[in-house]
Order: C-alpha cells, then structure tokens, then sequence
C-alpha cells in the first residue's frame, strides 16, 4: 500500500485501494463481519478436523483421529457388509446341485457374475480374459470339452486340475511320444490317417497304412474311430478342433513329441462357492453341456 | 486527507425494515410467491398409477434405484441428456429474461426471494410494520419483546421445517417418509437433510436476507454482463424527479423525498442513486412511488421499469419507446430461438423413444469361435430394456432370407423374459456352417431383430457377423 490509498472514487464516495489495473481501481468497501466469523469457524473447523481424522505426519506414520476412520477401513467394512448381504446365497451355492442350477435363476445369476470375477482374477492367466485360450491352452467357447463340459465336469476340473503332483484326484494321461516308439516314415503315415480323420486332404496309401498303426496304438485311448475319450482326456481327433494344431507340421510334432498341458488344483485356493460359480460361469460361454 | 481515518475494515449489517406496500407488482408477487411455494410443497403428494411394480409418486427422484419419474415420463441413467438439456434451457431462459428484463428472476422467483418475503409477511403479521419493528428493536428485552420475537421465530422454524421436509419428499415416496418421519423410523439421511435445510431456510431467511444476494450469490455478477442499454430494469427518472423537495416548494421536481421507495425497499437501497448491485428489481419501490403521485396528483412512473436507451430521449421531453420495443432485439429473439430449438429437441427425443430398448455389442474377444463340425461362431452382448411394470417377452431372430442360425444362451427358444423395470444382459450366438460363404468371409453385415411377443412391436439393431479371417 502506498500513501494513494487515500484516493477517492468520483461515482461513489468510496475510497479506493490506491491500486490500478488498465485504469480500474478497487473500491475498498468493507467487509460484512458475518464473512469474518466465517473465516474463524473454517479455522476452528480445520483444527477439529485434524484432531478428528489422520491428518499430521509423524515420523513412521501419520497421526490417527480420533475417529480412528481410514479409507482402508472404509473398504474393508464395505466387503464384509456385501458378504453379509450375500451370505445366504454363497450358502446356497456352496450346497446347490449344479446339474439343476438354472431351476434357480436368482442363484444362477449370482453363480455366474462372481463367477466371472473369479474367472478375471485365477483363469484368465492361462485361458484369456475372453477364455478363447490358445496354443496348449484350452479354448473354453467352444463345444469341445477334453474332460467333459457339464457343470459338475468343469467343477471337479476346477478343484482338482489336471496332471498336477499336489492333487491325488487331478486328471491324470500322458501321450507317448511315438519319435522313440515309431520310424519316420510311420509318424508320417499316422499322422496322414489322423487328417483323414478329420476331413482334411490327405495322401491316401499313407493313411491307409497309418490306420493299421493308429488302431494298434492309438486306439486305445483315442478310440477305434478316433473320436478320443473323456474318460482319458484324450482328444477328438474327428472334430476342427485341435489344441496344438491341426496341420500336418503340428500334427507330426504332437505325434513324435506328445504335448499335453497341466491345471493347478483350485481347491486349494478357491472357496467351494467359488469354484463352482466359475463352473457355472465357464458353462455358459457356450459350450456348456 | 490524510487526516481521515483509515475506512474500517469489516462493517456490521445494517438492520432492514422493509414497509408493507401494495400495488400491482406487490400483488403480482404475491401470486407468483402462492404459486411457487405450492408447487414446491405439494408436488410430492400428487400420485400417479403407473401399475403394481412401480411407484406411484408423480415426481420422484429415485436415487436408490436410479430412476427419475415425473407423471408419464420415465427417465433412466442412460437418458440423463434430458435433465442436462433442461439445466442448458433453464440457462438460456435466465439469459432471456436477464437481457430482455433485467434481474427478474432475482425480484420475483428466486427461493430465496420468494423466502424471505414469507418470513418479512410473517414478521409483519406478528411484530408489526416497520416503524413497529424499528421500535421493536431499540426496545429493551422485556417480557413483551421477548413474546413477540420467541413467536416470530417459532413461527419461522415451522416453515423451515416444512422446507427441509418437503425437500426430502421428492426423494422417497412421501406418504411412507411422513410416517416414518413421525414415528422416528426414517434413515439418518432424512433427518440430516431436514436439518441442514431447515438451519438454513431459518438463517437465509430470517436474518442473511439481503446478505445471501449481495455477497454470496455470483448470480448478479454475471447478470451485469448480459444486460445493456434496451433492458429494462427499475429506474427513477431523476430528469423529472430532480430537484426532490417538499411539496409545495416551487422550484422542486416531482420527487417530494417522503422515502417511501426507500422504507419498502428489502434490500435497504434508495433506487434513486440509480442501478446498483443490491437492487433485485422487486419493483416494490415502483408500487411505493406511484402510491405517492397518485395522492399528489402528479403521473404515476417517477419511478419504473426503464430502459437507458431511452433516457436521452426523455430528458429532451420525447415519450419513452414502447415496451416491445426494448424486449424484441435481436438477442432476444437468438436465446429464444435457441430456448425453443431444444426445447423441441428434447420433446421430440422424448417422442421418438423406442418402446424396445436394445443394444447389440458384438463380442470381439475373440472376433470368432470354431465349433467341432468346423462352424463359425459370433457372440452377441444383447441388452433389452424393459421400462413396463410388467414382464415382457422378446423374440430373437435374424432376417428371414439369412441362412445363419441364431441361438440364445441358456434357452431352447429364442425368447427371453425382461423382468419388469429391469434390463437384462444375454448371450446370443449367431452360427455359420462351414458350407455358408459367412463363415470365410471376413465381415459379412448382420440385422438382428427383437420382437415383442406381446405386442408384436419389432425392432432391429445391424452388426458384423465375423468369418474365419483369410
């Protein structure tokens, strides 16, 4: 401020600031005094409010309030009351009957979301976020299921895995590899009788002769007209559906190599509710049987 | 100058007794205060029979559920464009008024105008006019003053009361919350509302008054920036009132200074130091001022709604142009135009909503699925809305010519149920054969159809059916 504070405005009477901005000056009117105590209640309110709620940082951590609130704390009450909410229906999922699951469509529901959840958060790892899978990873979209598709199979798929040391009851085959049992020339053949098969072009004295080796070692689990078995795991080899590939390249790799994949037990780590909500959730992708 | 001392720099609030007037614009603002407080407290009882699943409040903001009704009209979360386009016209409409009429809304409808109008009628009913009041105040606290002022503020809770509880009517169906009120059983969340609303229509309406206009409302700040020189606001034609005098003074103007503008005046100004902040054009001070000619035998409108364009024109003795003159400009007829273009837009999107509301969201993760007899399969997200309070039943189908199979998730039939004022998210597959040109093709287009099984009303959505790329 300077000594122009004394500067009269010509229009009102009112003193102006002294302060000039392109040629506007300020009246210096005096605050209401109503606009002071507010300013003292925000203060007085600014100090409660830190005596009240974690405000001052300390050395290791910050002081708590005396309300003791923490936004943590705040999440962690808004998780148990859903769970409260939900709790007579994660019951009933954890008893129900999945094969008459859909006679209870509010159940069902239920079963599928959180399904879907758990889903994003265990499966989607292996399977994809949209469980179209991949190479060596089953797609769940599709109608072909190696361990069968209704919702009891998925569940018990789910809980136990497959070809895993912890589970006792985990799926369990393993595919020979035919480099150390077959010759060349006899891969070559068999693996020109499995595109035959499945309606592929294929040479048809090499598949002939492939056939005679198919049903003398693979049929066994494959079945005579190579349409696999569930029981085993092991695939149809009829259908467009391959899980390594279908084209003679892959074909002769599987032959020769054998491949086969691995699924962690879920038990361990899911709830009974859970795991059957993702089987709920996984059969209606739409492959569900 | 020097010698003055520095202005203080907080300054008390100067009491304010406004005196009862009457006259056209105080009639006037009498209905409009009728209407306004009417609607505001009874809208929420009206009903409105919109079937069992339904409420059956007329005007309801459903926030638990999320739904907004007003009589037949029925708004969900995804149609908010309909409030945001009546917020961008009730913008505009202020703008209309402001440059045609000045703060009109400020001097007629604003709540807390039209408030604190009722706690001054209220005030007036028990204490007295205003040089009762006046008195009143300079009193000492005796058992009389104590009376009247413990009376006039009983009175005043009661009508914030009324405030706050009708606020929260609009909220909750009404004749349930009112019993619940009554009987202690309502959410916390009711009785804070109330609360803070009854603390402050008692505060802004009892003793912030003219406070709540002057210094915490912007409104008149940028009210100054759409008004110009054809607006019409209150004015004092100081070319025919100058020099103010007793009567019977010859040399004087109309103007006898009596003070009757300034004694009616709620916001505590004399109009006759021309437009000022604080004035809300009540045009209180208009009926006070003509009351005064009228027994003077002088013409009305010493003081009056004017425009400054006219002003050179009436100080050389030429009639003022007339009013429509003032209120049809240009920029006028722009905010009105563009008022009335969304106004139409809105009614016309509210006409034009399909009774089937349906969206079709093509599942792209992945784009396609090969089933084992090597058919190509594409999911749908397909969400239908059902607003009825009742359930409806929807047909899936594709058009009839096309070769393609449509199945939905979970059901043997290509129907679905929507729960009532709900909407339901479903799976639906359409499916090419390996022999079908769709199933190679990269994109082939896609018409998917919902009917209602009910009505037969059909309603379709087009889309991409994804082949088996290359």
């Amino acid at each position: 401020m300077t000594e122009q504070a004394n500067d009269i405005d010509q229009e009102t009477g009112i003193e102006t600031t002294g302060h000039e901005w392109d040629g506007i000056k300020e009246l210096n009117n005096p605050l209401p005094r109503w606009w002071l105590w507010c300013f003292y209640l925000t203060i007085i309110w600014g100090v409660g409010y830190t005596i009240a709620y974690p405000a001052w940082p300390l050395v290791s951590r910050a002081t708590g309030g005396l309300l003791g609130y923490s936004t943590r704390g705040e999440v962690v009450e808004q998780i148990d009351a859903f769970e409260t909410q939900n709790a007579s229906l994660t019951t009933a999922l954890t008893e129900v009957d999945l094969a008459v699951l859909d006679e209870n469509p509010e159940l069902q529901r239920f079963a599928i979301s959180g399904g879907a959840s758990v889903f994003r958060s265990h499966c989607s790892q292996c399977h994809g976020s949209g469980a179209a899978g991949g190479i060596g990873y089953p797609n769940l979209l599709d109608d072909d299921w190696l361990w069968g598709g209704t919702r009891d199979e998925i569940a018990y798929t789910v809980r136990h895995g497959i070809r895993n040391e912890v589970d006792p009851d985990a799926h369990w085959s393993e595919m020979p590899a035919y480099g150390q049992i077959f010759e060349r020339e006899e891969i070559d053949d068999v693996v020109q009788h499995v595109l035959a098969l499945s309606g592929q072009a294929h040479e048809a004295a090499m598949a002939e002769r492939g056939a005679v080796l198919f049903a003398d070692q693979c049929s066994a689990c494959h079945g005579e007209d190579g349409r696999g078995n569930r029981d085993l795991g092991a695939p149809n080899l009829t259908d467009a559906i391959w899980l390594y590939g279908g084209d003679p390249t892959s074909l002769t790799y599987t032959v020769t190599n054998s491949r086969f994949g691995v699924m962690p037990p879920w038990s361990t780590r899911l709830t009974e509710a859970e795991v059957k909500a993702v089987a709920a959730y996984v059969h209606q992708l739409g492959g569900g049987e | 100058m020097s010698s003055s001392d520095p202005p203080p720099l907080y300054a008390a609030q100067e009491p304010i007794f406004p005196r009862r007037v009457s006259g056209f614009y105080r009639s006037l603002k009498w209905w409009i205060m009728g209407v306004t407080l009417g609607i505001y407290y009874l809208t929420p009882w009206i009903r409105w029979d919109r079937g069992p699943s339904l409420p059956d409040q007329a005007v309801l903001v459903d926030l638990a559920n999320r739904r907004f009704y007003f009589f037949w009209i029925e708004i969900w979360p995804h149609e908010f464009y309909f409030v945001a386009g009546l917020l961008i016209m009730a913008g505009l409409g202020l703008f209309l008024f402001t440059s045609a009429l000045g703060r009109v809304w400020c001097g007629y409808t604003c709540p807390q105008t039209v408030w604190t109008d009722l706690f001054i009628l209220v005030e007036r009913w028990i204490e007295g006019d205003r040089n009762a009041r006046v008195r009143l105040r300079e009193a000492d606290w005796t058992a009389r003053k104590w009376q009247l002022r413990l009376t006039k503020w009983t009175v005043w809770l009661l009508i914030a009361v009324a405030t706050g509880g009708a606020w929260v009517f609009y909220f909750t169906d009404a004749p349930t919350l009112l019993r619940d009120l009554l009987t202690f059983e309502a959410h916390p969340v009711a009785y804070t509302t109330i609360a803070i609303m009854t603390g402050t229509t008692f505060l802004f309406g009892g003793f912030m008054r003219e406070q709540v206009c002057i210094y915490m409302c912007p409104w008149p700040r940028i009210q100054g920036a759409m008004m110009d020189d054809h607006t019409l606001t209150v004015g004092y034609r100081d070319w025919r009132g100058e020099p103010r005098g007793k009567k019977h003074e010859n040399t004087t103007g109309d103007c006898i200074d009596c003070m009757a503008c300034v004694n009616v005046c709620p916001m505590g100004i004399d109009i006759r130091d021309g437009q000022q902040l604080e004035c809300i054009t009540c045009a209180l001070c208009i009926d006070a001022c003509d009351d005064v000619m009228e027994k003077i035998g002088k013409p009305r409108g010493l003081i009056d709604y004017l425009a400054l364009s006219d002003e050179p024109l009436e100080r050389a003795g030429q009639p003022p142009r007339p009013a429509w003159h003032h209120i049809f400009r240009v920029r006028t007829v722009l905010y009105t135009a563009l008022w009335s273009l969304i106004g139409v837009g809105l009614v016309f999107a509210l006409f034009v909503r399909a009774d089937i509301e349906l969206t079709v969201e093509p599942v792209r993760n992945p784009t396609f699925i090969t089933l084992s007899d090597g058919s190509v399969r594409n999911v749908y997200n397909v969400r239908l809305r059902n607003k009825l309070g009742e359930p409806r039943e929807f047909r899936m189908s594709l058009a009839s010519d096309d070769i393609l199979r449509i199945d939905v998730e979970g059901a043997d039939t290509n129907v679905l149920t929507v729960d009532p004022d709900s909407t339901t998210l479903t799976r639906v597959y359409v499916t090419a054969r390996p022999q079908d040109p769709a199933s190679t093709e990269d994109r082939t287009d896609l018409r998917l159809w919902v009917e209602d099984v009910g009505s037969a009303e059909r309603a379709y959505r087009d889309t991409v059916f994804n082949g088996r790329a290359g």
